[in-house]
């Protein structure tokens, strides 16, 4: 259980999402403009990263991986699926999101009207295929690593997306040079967040 | 189709063409597909070899959406723009590992990420489902090279100062480590892209005024 807390922390702060590895920085430009809908989105990406990531891993353990098909049949050890890895993890990502999208529309109306729009983009966050990739990709050994891995790196960008938010509601008040407003100073902001987080690379797990 | 035939690099397509290069750059004005674009910079060969990649799932993606668009009901079209653009991907990976295993290595997940890339989505949604196959194949590959042209500027900066080579070749002479010149490790890591191309973004608005936010 110890390693799963190890990843669960790591995948926040180390291997942060955003200042890391740049995953979903499409949406986290476009919505950090105030904290309530940052909220949102980020609450919204937790909740599919902890779902999709165990899923994926399931599928790539007992469908995608060389050998994974044996428990069909030994005949179909040696069958190596793993290169239709990608149309499989978008297709359950995408399914799941339209999945969530109904069951909170039938169930929690309210909670839908605040992630509304939110939900059908997250199919297409970077994010989530970028987190089953690397679940994949780092060999994971049991579910319960991989569903602290989805956990926490959906911590980790909800934590980014919020403070970086957070920071942009001050600095609309600010006087920054024209050409650098809004977009511009939000990357080099990043960048510097980026810089903060590494502080954190010297943390031994 | 009684209208006569356009040429095929008629003014308005060769628009298409050069006009994601400056005023509708993907990357900064459409601030579109930046995930990728970041992470792959950090040395000149990964960046071009990222960038072809793109340009060439792009175009085609465009042209077999546009080909498809009168065929596929609206409501499953994400599904559908998904899967096309997968299959895709899944075909450049291959190739890429087939051809150039070394550099298909140093970008891991991130080739499997130009499925989820927004400039492709947001192309094909924008102008392939509207337009016919042959400006669609034009707008893939001119916000295709707009993108490009980032990737590897970030790509050119990024390893000419963090490790002194391009392409892997050393081009800072040995002379100048001599006299006290030493590289900018910082450079390499990943906050510096994003440093980087808020720079660019800076320069590039100056020069075009109509750009800058309000």
């Amino acid at each position: 259980m110890e390693s799963a807390l190890n990843i669960f922390i790591k995948s926040i702060f180390i291997d942060n999402m955003v200042f890391a590895y740049f995953f979903g920085m499409c949406s986290y430009i476009a919505v950090s403009k105030s904290v309530k809908t940052a909220m949102g989105l980020g609450i919204a990406v937790v909740f599919v990263l902890t779902v999709t990531v165990p899923l994926n891993y399931l599928i790539n353990e007992y469908i995608l991986k060389e050998g994974a098909l044996s428990w069909i049949s030994p005949s179909m050890a040696d069958v190596d699926l793993s290169f239709l890895t990608f149309i499989l993890f978008i297709a359950v990502i995408a399914s799941f999101v339209q999945l969530v999208e109904m069951v909170i529309e039938k169930f929690a109306p309210a909670l839908y009207n605040q992630l509304g729009i939110f939900l059908p983009l997250i199919a297409v966050n970077c994010a989530i295929l970028g987190g089953s990739l690397f679940m994949q990709e780092r060999a994971y050994v049991n579910i319960g690593e991989a569903t602290a891995f989805g956990f926490g790196s959906g911590i980790g960008w909800w934590l980014a997306i919020v403070m970086m938010a957070a920071i942009r509601e001050k600095i609309s008040y600010s006087d920054i040079p024209k050409p650098l407003k809004g977009v511009g100073i939000t990357f080099i902001i990043t960048g510097l967040m980026g810089i903060a987080f590494m502080t954190f690379l010297g943390i031994q797990l | 189709m009684s209208k006569e035939k356009e040429p095929l690099f008629s003014a308005k397509n060769m628009k298409l063409l050069t006009n994601p290069l400056n005023q509708d750059n993907p990357i900064i004005v459409q601030i579109l597909g930046i995930c990728s674009a970041l992470a792959v910079t950090a040395k000149l060969k990964p960046a071009f070899v990222m960038a072809l990649s793109v340009i060439a799932v792009m175009g085609l993606a465009n042209v077999i959406m546009s080909l498809l668009r009168k065929t596929v009901p609206p409501r499953i079209r994400i599904i559908v723009q998904l899967v096309v653009i997968a299959f895709l991907v899944i075909l450049v990976d291959q190739v890429l590992k087939a051809f150039v295993y070394d550099v298909s290595k140093q970008l891991s997940v991130f080739v499997g990420l130009i499925i989820t890339n927004c400039i492709i989505m947001g192309r094909v949604e924008a102008f392939a489902l509207g337009n016919k196959p042959w400006p669609a194949f034009i707008d893939g590959i001119g916000n295709g090279l707009g993108y490009g042209i980032i990737l590897i500027i970030v790509g050119f900066f990024r390893e000419l100062f963090g490790a002194g080579t391009l392409w892997g070749y050393k081009v800072i002479p040995q002379s100048f480590y001599e006299a006290g010149y030493s590289d900018n490790g910082l450079m390499l890591l990943p906050p510096m892209a994003l440093i980087l191309v808020g720079l660019i973004i800076w320069i590039h608005r100056s020069w075009n005024k109509n750009l800058i936010e309000k």
